[in-house]
């Protein structure tokens, strides 16, 4: 992977839901800023942004399927790749 | 009792896709899929087409259900409780006008595209998501239908959506976008719109301007809006991968591409251009500023996409700089021209407030106090005077985006764009060097455009029933009843509009909060309050 440090950004809709997807995020992404807009919450994050399944769950205390991520997203820039265990958004240059 | 292992998102998504076409036997593949070669576009293997969501059918329902639920939940909610009549004030149901007759068309029109698509394109994987795409896009204009019907038996210009798209002068801006898209081959199409429309601009839209619903009070319209724009997160990957797909099956596609993405930016650019006004004008509390979100959602996450791109030769759109040059003037200059149009369009206009105009100077340091406060001050003048500014004659319409000529130079904002070509012995007029060359490189395709201003003074924009021989026979009024606004009623000084004054009286606040009440109904309610 490239070490891009273009914006890659994801935005969700501010809910009780997305408070711990939020600091799941913030946690395993050291560089990403988060920015709370009304109603919405967008976080930056300089070339890669990673979303881990594992944890997730860890702060919602349930199983957590990464596509249940579309339910509160609002936006997302990057190329994305996903599995069944991290959600990456990325820019290769 | 054993059970089978579950299949990875990755296993899922290929048994969906991959494998499942068949070879035909019988019939040409060319004759089966006709739309394919025509663009110059050269696919050598589908197969390696890949959608990065790899969204398998059962989880597309599941998801795009649970999505639903919570957003009728929120509608709900918000009609039982009243809740058009807690937004900031009557000036924001304006921007809703807008929405209703402009976007919602666009969404249908999308649904149109796609549905398209999915039939063309030449395999399994693309088809599905296009397909997919389909139902969003129709989703979307039933969703904001819905949305915005609740607001329709309270206030006037949202009854008529569908026929006004059709038939109003300025409606036929974005109508005449996705009519040209759709009528271009399919690769071009999904370039035009995946890609330039919804990946590189319609953040603009769901993100800076829905929040900004959100801080007016409007949860309907936010809902609605981050549901449809979480369904374009899906499409805009999809966007980004059709760009990828197209320039890694063929060198000789590079170009080709790199033309749709220029027109299509400007294209696109063009019909957002109304979002800047809705963001700086219509919104009484303000999230950002339509210079600040052309920063980000343009120049900074629009800039990344096009240096990721440019290990394929791709480079930034044509005229992109003109944008940001523009980007301290649009939505100053359009408020201007809908301002003096105010008669013939399907809402009320109203001056900016002293405090607007002092945020407009915070916001445009280099350009407002310099350009346009003074314009302001002085229509203002006249509106206090009773004699308000009005244009008396239709704008000259651009031929490609249809926009007035309303725009100023890219390095001289005191100076109006206008350039003109003659082709076939005609002269045809645009707004700016980006739609000139658009018309330049397909002048037989551009020289049909509809364009209303020219269809009303040829006589084309007239009901059945209306008699041009008759002794009081007005053609402005005639051609506004053609274009399925109620003269008198849907455009005028937001003051006197209908909309101010129910508000009022509906919730004795004043519908304009910067000016304080224009009824007695207000004044009744604060007079007793300080008792």
């Amino acid at each position: 992977m490239a070490n891009s440090k273009q914006p890659v950004f994801i935005a969700f809709q501010a809910n009780n839901d997305t408070l711990p997807i939020i600091d799941a995020i913030s946690e395993d992404n050291p560089n990403a800023v988060v920015t709370e807009m009304p109603a919405m919450v967008k976080i930056d994050c300089p070339g890669r942004l990673v979303i881990k399944r594992e944890s997730i769950e860890e702060k919602m205390g349930r199983e957590f399927n990464l596509q249940e991520l579309q339910i509160n997203l609002i936006s997302l820039s990057g190329e994305i790749d996903e599995d069944d265990d991290e959600f990456t958004l990325f820019w290769n240059e | 009792m054993t059970k089978a292992k579950k299949l990875s998102l990755k296993q899922n998504y290929t048994m969906l896709t991959k494998g499942l076409d068949w070879e035909p036997s019988y019939q040409k593949k060319e004759d089966i899929f006709p739309q394919l070669s025509f663009e110059g576009i050269k696919i050598h293997n589908w197969d390696n087409w890949e959608d990065p969501f790899r969204l398998t059918i059962d989880a597309y329902w599941k998801y795009q259900g649970e999505k639903e639920k919570k957003l009728y939940a929120i509608i709900d909610a918000f009609q039982q409780n009243n809740g058009q009549f807690n937004v900031t004030d009557a000036r924001y149901i304006q921007a809703l006008k807008i929405f209703i007759n402009a976007v919602v068309g666009l969404e249908y029109s999308a649904w149109r595209g796609f549905t398209r698509l999915g039939r063309e394109l030449g395999d399994a994987s693309p088809r599905i998501a296009t397909q997919m795409q389909a139902i969003d896009e129709m989703r979307h204009a039933t969703t904001q239908t819905h949305a915005i019907s609740h607001y329709n038996r309270f206030f006037e210009g949202m009854g008529n959506a569908p026929y006004q798209y059709d038939h109003a002068w300025y409606l036929s801006i974005p109508k005449s976008f996705f009519d040209d898209a759709c009528s271009a081959g399919p690769f071009e199409f999904i370039v035009a719109i995946s890609f330039a429309f919804e990946y590189v601009l319609t953040n603009l839209v769901f993100m800076p301007w829905m929040s900004g619903a959100a801080y007016n009070g409007d949860m309907s319209t936010v809902s609605f809006g981050f549901s449809a724009q979480s369904d374009e997160a899906r499409h805009m990957t999809l966007g980004l991968e059709v760009i990828k797909f197209l320039l890694e099956q063929d060198p000789d596609n590079v170009a080709i591409v790199q033309k749709w993405i220029d027109k299509w930016f400007w294209r696109a650019y063009r019909v957002l251009s109304l979002v800047a006004t809705m963001m700086d004008y219509m919104l009484p509390k303000r999230v950002m500023s339509w210079d600040e979100a052309w920063t980000i959602y343009y120049e900074e996450n629009g800039g990344a996409l096009f240096a990721d791109l440019a290990r394929y030769g791709i480079k930034p759109p044509r005229n992109a700089e003109v944008t940001i040059k523009e980007k301290g003037r649009l939505s100053h200059e359009m408020w201007s021209i809908f301002y003096a149009n105010r008669d013939v369009v399907g809402f009320p206009l109203w001056l900016p407030s002293q405090e607007e105009m002092a945020w407009f100077s915070e916001k445009y340091p280099d350009t407002f106090d310099k350009y346009y406060r003074p314009r302001f001050e002085y229509w203002q003048e006249l509106e206090d005077l009773g004699t308000p500014y009005t244009n008396s004659t239709l704008p000259q319409l651009c031929q490609v985006c249809q926009w007035p000529c309303l725009f100023t130079e890219a390095d001289d904002p005191t100076e109006f764009v206008h350039r003109e070509t003659e082709f076939d012995g005609e002269i045809f007029h645009f707004c700016s060097d980006g739609c000139h060359q658009i018309f330049e490189d397909e002048p037989k395709k551009y020289i049909q455009a509809w364009l209303p201003v020219h269809q009303i003074y040829m006589g084309n924009c007239l009901l059945p029933d209306a008699d041009p021989s008759s002794p009081d026979f007005n053609p402005m009024a005639e051609a506004i009843r053609y274009m399925g606004i109620k003269p008198g009623v849907d455009g005028g000084l937001f003051k006197d509009h209908s909309d101010a004054k129910n508000w009022e009286k509906w919730t004795e606040r004043p519908a304009n909060i910067h000016q304080g009440a224009s009824t007695d109904f207000v004044r009744k309610t604060s007079s007793q309050n300080s008792k």
